[in-house]
């Protein structure tokens, strides 16, 4: 039992990434462009900024795992139907989080990401300041 | 010179910069999106039967008045066999359990089943991962907790091991 319930741990541990060879085609619209190239590029640009959810690192645009392949699939078929890349980055945020986007909205989280190098500027100009006001004040008789 | 420490800040920041890239490079971040979608009614869809002899599965047969399961699963998913077993524990204590197959097969299904049981009421065959993404889920296996009113109260995501079942049992009996 104990051996049994260590393998299904290790299972679970492994199990989103791994293990994921599924046996259909991909998605019509996962590797296929649309017909529209104002709308493609709409779609494109999208797909750019949206995150994979299985490989982590990548966009569903560079990304080949089969999910990526289906958010890809969904984008372009909700661009086809006329929503704006907008509502469809909202879509996806409301169903797994900011993570899913590449374009971080300003919030409490990302607020120190945005002023950090506002600040930095501020501390370093401060210092400078200090300096230059010292040295000058030493050359001073 | 009595600020003399100060030289070492820049080696001190340097020293804890490398020892942070060292322990992200030694372990990786294992990072599991959860999802989002919790707190609110499953979303609208209708997906055909997975496999023969199966019920397809539609979302307003989610709010019946009985709590339950919808578990995200896949034949192709080496995992979800492990869960066989307490899916079949739950379904014996009188859980209904929907399914969702991602990305499936007819037949597929079907020889999944054959080997490893049937707990589901129903299966709904999710080819394009559409309904997967429509609930925030990422993977496969991962299970929904819903209430009568057919509201997504909580995501499981990997295997419910035997541990699991109680707790599960007694949160789906108190949403009745």
């Amino acid at each position: 039992m104990k051996v049994r319930l260590f393998i299904a741990a290790m299972m679970t541990l492994t199990s989103l990434p791994l293990g994921a060879q599924d046996r259909l085609p991909p998605a019509p619209y996962a590797y296929q462009q649309l017909n529209d190239p104002a709308k493609e590029a709409k779609a494109k640009a999208l797909m750019e900024t949206l995150r994979c959810l299985v490989c982590q690192g990548q966009s569903i645009a560079d990304s080949d795992a089969p999910l990526a392949g289906d958010m890809r699939h969904e984008v372009r078929t909700k661009i086809a139907a006329g929503e704006s890349p907008d509502a469809i980055r909202k879509w996806l945020v409301a169903r797994y989080g900011n993570w899913v986007s590449y374009d971080p909205p300003f919030d409490g989280a990302t607020a120190l990401l945005w002023l950090g190098p506002l600040l930095f500027l501020g501390v370093g100009g401060w210092l400078a300041f200090g300096r230059f006001r010292r040295e000058g004040g030493e050359e001073e008789p | 010179m009595r600020n003399r420490w100060i030289l070492f800040v820049p080696l001190a920041i340097m020293a804890l910069l490398f020892g942070a890239f060292v322990y992200r490079l030694v372990t990786p971040a294992e990072t599991l999106i959860q999802s989002q979608w919790i707190n609110k009614p499953m979303p609208l869809f209708d997906l055909p039967p997975a496999t023969a002899g199966v019920e397809g599965l539609k979302s307003s047969q989610l709010a019946d008045g009985r709590p339950r399961l919808v578990n995200v699963f896949a034949s192709w998913c080496i995992p979800c066999r492990a869960e066989a077993a307490q899916l079949e524990a739950l379904k014996r204590a009188g859980v209904p359990i929907d399914g969702i197959a991602i990305r499936d097969r007819p037949e597929d299904v079907a020889a999944f089943l054959n080997e490893f049981g049937n707990p589901f009421d129903r299966i709904g065959s999710d080819q394009q991962s559409s309904v997967q993404i429509a609930l925030g889920s990422s993977g496969v296996p991962e299970t929904f907790l819903i209430d009568g009113k057919g509201i997504i109260r909580e995501q499981i995501q990997g295997v419910i091991l035997a541990d699991d079942v109680p707790r599960i049992m007694a949160k789906l009996e108190a949403m009745k």
